[in-house]
């Protein structure tokens, strides 16, 4: 264990320091780290394979484990608070997980302010929310099942915080994905969540493949894949080497917390529970990108040109996410739209380098209690409703759901940035470090600010207040204890979290894993920054108050609208780009190639449609099964491979 | 008068390939001898006993290897320098030999048939006669299988211990000629089958013709047929470069037929579908196993010094293979034809670890050798294999097999462990992690990447994203579609078959969670004996 060098003194100086992953070994309550992740791992075991059996008291193993995890998360993190600053990295050896000669990687946990804050957050916030499910989920027959399935996702979410390596993390990567992907199609019998699990499943596709590319060249570059080992050479990389891991990494980031370009999975996400929405497309697995960012900041701090390029993804998506929250009915693509936004604010922070990555965890925090909190309520507002989604069919809700209604609106307080409210403390530093880096990107996040208190406001005159506007059958009534005791756990969570930033604890906190900050000071006083971005966010709770809280909401949408709500209820046209983009050429390869393939039994059907161009024409010679054009092919074959090694080698 | 002198034949060294040639002869006695009855607990007995003891000497020799060449190999030339029995040749022995039990007991499989086996009652009869009609009645076997199989696992064994050019020829045949008899007695579809098996022969002596000419064009080049003297006459410059390089790629079109990669793959779905699925599972696993072995003692040993010349030639071959595979296996309808290109696929992968390879001084101490890797992926991809076309056999209707995927959905339903374990290989090839896919795609795209390979690699990556789309396709298919008319139906094999998929189960998830013995067994093997 080395000591690190004195933090404040190199900050005064001016030199920006980024801190190597060096950790000492468990001892103590920390060698209980991999229970944290064993018991959310053996509940998912015991429900999935237990079957039947397990149907009566499934539900409260599920809970049991989430909560028994988050008691150790607690313990480690008070032990944690008790040591010294430069002592706050503890690491555990589970075993060799691949090792030959020089090449090793180990089933290496790592325990530091980082992966503490995350540990609390997924399995406090996870531990509500599997609360809440056992009134969300009480008519499900399969409600076992799903929490077998949560149980899984919590299990892989703490993989993928507490790994020491990169191969490690893309191991918990995947495992979400795959929870996400079973829980989005949980209600498999409807198409649309089915088609949802797949698309879901498709676009992360894309993302991994960058993950995948970036841990080669992390291993190719470094030798070893361990945040020890990176952290510790990469200042002795080249920044061309550094900018491609970063961009790579960020490919990775943006599919899996649903940014541009890879945003378009999202919205459809919300096929599934509710309780999936909050847990896994809100407070926790879709911020893993943030994470992803922050825990490389040894890479990112080192190659200006890919943060950069986070910046850039990060600001067209949080405009992206909130002009799509503007126009949805859907109370939880509104909800959606806005996760992806405030997401958008998440990797500007951590985009914005050493002075913004605490900011980025504490706005991921903050998130994480706000919009869990939302997400919930609206679950329990659906519950009402009979699981109708529509806003236009809600109305003045707030006298028949009281507790939902408060709590909330804790929660819209929290987003808007409403003084006092944490989302107020972490989006306005974000804003105001933004502005340090460029005026330009300070204004277009402050827009953003603006269209986020104009959705929000729309989605809570729509829901709790304007006229009635329900189903004749639907009788709204307030759900059960075991749903509203998380809603108000939270909705406390989304007023207080703001005493993290007292005495900048947070920043201090993290300091050991991504650097102390060089205060920067602002062209105008930070004051009239923040009291900018209120005036902003004012004007657009205004404007919603105008126009949709003084006039009647017709309960069916309009269809004469605009062309930019159009577009922004076909989701900015994500779908449309990604089909003319990649989807119709690659139906074009695939077809093209298959006029190769026919076969004595089924090909005849895959060669009729290409029968069109000349090309086509000359392609269908092949296609006839025969052994002569096989042979054919093979003498051709022949021919390029000695051609092609006499003319590489002689000419 | 020639003075004879007795070929000396380092008996010690390689029993066991003897052995298993000896137990095919003794197979095409009892054929001759034993009465009907008796023939298949005969055949089946004496092929698996003759298998284990193989493997044992097997295991026996590797442990007795003896270090040359400063300790970076092990083992020693023999039999007049026509065989080699080297680390790698020991490890991919064990392989082929494991490979063979597993087949061997989809072979036995009597119970999905109704008691009889998945290979034609009286493969001379005419599909459609009074003959065919009168063996399916009379429930006859084809025990003659056995000891075919026997005599390609022999060919199999011999292919990569081969030290010579003309030993590597008589290899190729000996695996060949006895699968492409296997390839045509499928009981069921006979036709398909039979059409399967005189494809795969005329392609296959096609393409054996490219390989002996090429060895022609080599032996004018360096004046030998061995690997050490071809390498010499490289490293010396003697003699006409233009016969090398075309002997060269001649060559490679012979091998790089036998593995299946593009543009010579087009054999594959054909065959892979016709044949009989045990014959299917065994060839897809241990051809390639054993072709990929003699690929790499080819261009390792014999053209080593020639790296540069053969190498973007592999990068262009690899690529495209990969891309045949993917792009060709999503548009597939049929269950073996899909794992048939996903094969052509793997095959890409392999190429990919096969052309990282380096010299010893450019390789960081104690970093993965491409041998190391490719013979680690071999060992994943067998097993992950022969456990797929296993259950493959196992999902049938009246007709016998249903290979269509529409049959196939809601398969989850029907048999949730079946559907299940179905799935893990699925999920195994297409290199999810903690399977041993993941940790072989690894290995081989990570010596490709240090080896300055990098377009490859990006192009391995995408088509592994690719791929994974048609194989969780067809997870989907299982779990989240609706069962079309009837649906399909799981008939529950005997001991045989669930004993194979349990080893490959075992294999597959034991090689993801903790692959570090058997890595390790791969480096231990050490390099090819120059």
């Amino acid at each position: 264990m080395s000591v690190l060098p004195m933090l404040a003194p190199l900050a005064a100086e001016g030199a920006e320091h980024v801190p190597v992953v060096d950790p000492s070994s468990a001892d103590g309550v920390f060698t209980l780290m991999w229970v944290v992740i064993a018991l959310p791992l053996a509940g998912a075991a015991i429900l999935l394979l237990g079957g039947r059996l397990t149907d009566a008291w499934g539900h409260l193993l599920g809970c049991l484990t989430v909560v028994g995890s988050f008691a150790i998360s607690l313990a480690m993190f008070v032990s944690l608070i008790g040591r010294a600053d430069d002592d706050r990295q503890v690491s555990q050896h589970l075993y060799d997980w691949i090792s030959v000669g020089g090449f090793k990687v180990g089933a290496d946990l790592l325990y530091d302010p980082l992966s503490a804050l995350f540990l609390l957050l997924i399995t406090g916030v996870g531990g509500l929310i599997h609360i809440y499910s056992i009134g969300y989920m009480a008519h499900d027959e399969r409600r076992r099942r799903f929490f077998g399935y949560l149980n899984l996702f919590v299990a892989a979410m703490l993989v993928l915080v507490l790994a020491e390596n990169y191969l490690l993390l893309f191991l918990g990567w995947e495992g979400v994905g795959l929870a996400s992907y079973l829980l989005i199609g949980f209600w498999q019998y409807k198409p649309s969540a089915a088609a949802a699990a797949k698309k879901a499943f498709v676009i992360n596709r894309v993302g991994d493949m960058g993950m995948s590319l970036a841990i080669m060249l992390i291993f190719v570059t470094f030798g070893t894949i361990s945040f020890t080992g990176v952290s510790e050479a990469a200042g002795g990389a080249k920044e061309s080497t550094l900018t491609a891991i970063g961009l790579l990494l960020l490919l990775g980031a943006c599919g899996k917390s649903a940014q541009v370009p890879l945003q378009a999975w999202l919205l459809d996400a919300m096929e599934g529970p509710t309780p999936v929405s909050a847990l896994i497309h809100a407070a926790t697995m879709v911020t893993a990108g943030v994470y992803l960012i922050v825990r490389s900041n040894f890479i990112f701090d080192r190659a200006p040109d890919a943060q950069t390029a986070v910046i850039a993804v990060a600001v067209v998506t949080l405009l992206w996410g909130a002009i799509i929250g503007t126009s949805k009915d859907d109370i939880k693509k509104v909800l959606a739209g806005s996760t992806m936004s405030q997401i958008g604010y998440m990797m500007l922070g951590a985009g914005l380098g050493i002075a913004g990555y605490a900011f980025a965890i504490f706005h991921l925090l903050n998130h994480g209690f706000f919009k869990a909190n939302m997400f919930l309520g609206a679950g329990s507002v659906m519950h009402a409703m009979d699981d109708d989604v529509d806003m236009r069919h809600y109305g003045a809700l707030s006298k028949m759901l009281p507790i939902t209604f408060l709590t909330f609106l804790m929660g819209y307080l929290a987003i808007i940035g409403f003084p006092g409210f944490s989302g107020f403390w972490s989006k306005d530093k974000i804003i105001e470090t933004a502005f340090v880096d460029s005026v330009w990107i300070g204004i277009l996040a402050t827009i953003g600010a603006g269209i986020t208190g104009f959705y929000m406001t729309r989605l809570m005159l729509m829901t709790f207040f304007t006229q009635k506007r329900w189903e004749e059958h639907v009788h709204p009534h307030e759900s059960p204890k075991v749903m509203t005791f998380p809603l108000i756990v939270l909705a406390a969570l989304s007023v207080l979290g703001g005493i993290m930033l007292l005495n900048d604890w947070i920043v201090d906190f993290l300091a050991p894993v991504v650097g102390t900050p060089v205060h920067h000071e602002t062209e105008v006083p930070p004051i009239v920054i923040t009291l900018i971005i209120l005036a902003v966010v004012a004007a657009g709770v205004a404007t919603a108050w105008f126009t949709i809280g003084r006039s009647e909401v017709p309960r069916v949408a309009p269809t004469q609208v605009s062309v930019f709500t159009r577009a922004a209820r076909n989701d900015l046209y994500g779908d449309a780009i990604n089909d003319t983009l990649v989807v119709r050429p690659g139906t074009h390869v695939v077809h093209g190639l298959t006029t190769f393939d026919k076969s004595v039994v089924d090909g005849a059907v895959m060669g009729q449609a290409s029968a069109t161009g000349g090309l086509a024409q000359v392609f269908r010679r092949w296609q006839n099964g025969f052994v002569r054009s096989y042979a054919l092919s093979l003498l051709g074959g022949a021919i390029l491979v000695v051609l092609a090694l006499l003319v590489v080698n002689l000419g | 008068m020639i003075e004879f002198s007795k070929p000396v034949i380092g008996y010690a060294e390689v029993w066991p390939m003897l052995l298993v040639f000896g137990v095919a002869c003794a197979g095409v006695l009892v054929e001759a001898f034993a009465p009907r009855r008796v023939r298949y607990a005969t055949q089946v007995l004496l092929a698996l006993v003759g298998l284990a003891a193989a493997f044992v000497g097997t295991v026996m020799i590797g442990l007795d290897l003896n270090e040359t060449a400063g300790g970076a190999a092990k083992g020693g030339i023999t039999a007049e320098g026509a065989i080699v029995v080297d680390g790698p040749a020991i490890f991919l022995w064990g392989l082929i030999l494991l490979i063979a039990v597993g087949g061997l007991l989809l072979f036995a499989e009597r119970e999905l048939e109704g008691g009889v086996s998945a290979f034609a009652g009286q493969a001379a009869a005419l599909p459609g006669t009074e003959a065919e009609r009168e063996a399916s009645t009379r429930g006859l076997d084809h025990t003659e299988v056995f000891p075919l199989m026997m005599f390609a696992v022999g060919g199999m064994m011999l292919f990569p211990a081969s030290n010579d050019l003309l030993t590597m020829f008589v290899a190729l045949e000996v695996l060949s000629l006895p699968l492409y008899l296997l390839s045509g007695l499928a009981r069921r579809r006979r036709l398909l089958s039979q059409e399967a098996a005189l494809k795969y022969f005329l392609l296959g002596a096609f393409s054996s013709g490219f390989f002996i000419y090429g060895i022609a064009l080599v032996y004018g080049y360096a004046g030998t047929m061995e690997f050490g003297g071809i390498n010499e006459a490289i490293s010396n410059n003697t003699g006409n470069r233009t016969l090398l390089l075309a002997g060269m790629g001649l060559i490679s079109v012979g091998l790089l037929f036998k593995v299946g990669a593009a543009p010579f793959q087009a054999w594959t779905p054909d065959v892979y579908q016709g044949a009989p699925t045990a014959v299917t599972g065994f060839m897809a696993a241990a051809t390639k196993v054993a072709a990929f072995g003699a690929l790499m003692r080819l261009y390792y040993v014999a053209f080593g010094n020639e790296r540069w010349s053969w190498q973007p030639m592999l990068w262009v071959i690899a690529i495209l293979t990969m891309l045949v595979g993917a792009l060709l296996a999503i548009a597939q309808s049929d269950i073996k034809r899909m794992l048939a290109y996903s094969s052509v696929a793997h095959t890409g992968f392999l190429l990919t670890g096969v052309l990282g390879a380096q010299s010893a001084s450019e390789l960081s101490s104690g970093e993965i050798t491409s041998l190391q890797a490719v013979l680690f992926y071999l060992v994943t991809y067998g097993f992950m294999t022969l456990g797929a076309f296993a259950i493959v056999s196992m999902v049938r209707d009246a007709g016998g097999e249903t290979n269509h995927l529409s049959r196939w959905a809601g398969l989850g339903k029907e048999s949730p462990i079946v559907a299940g374990i179905f799935a893990f290989f699925l999920l195994s090839m297409a290199g999810i992690p903690l399977t041993a896919g993941f940790t072989g795609k690894w290995a081989v795209f990570a010596v490709a990447m240090s080896a300055g390979a990098w377009p490859v690699v990006v192009v391995a990556v995408l088509t592994s994203a690719l791929a994974a789309f048609f194989y969780v396709r067809v997870i989907v298919l299982m779990y989240f579609a609706d069962p079309v008319g009837a649906g399909p139906s799981v008939t529950l094999p005997s001991v045989l078959t669930a004993v194979t998929i349990a080893l490959g189960v075992a294999a597959t998830l034991l090689l993801g969670i903790v692959p570090g013995p058997v890595l390790d067994l791969a480096a231990h093997a050490g390099e090819f004996i120059r």
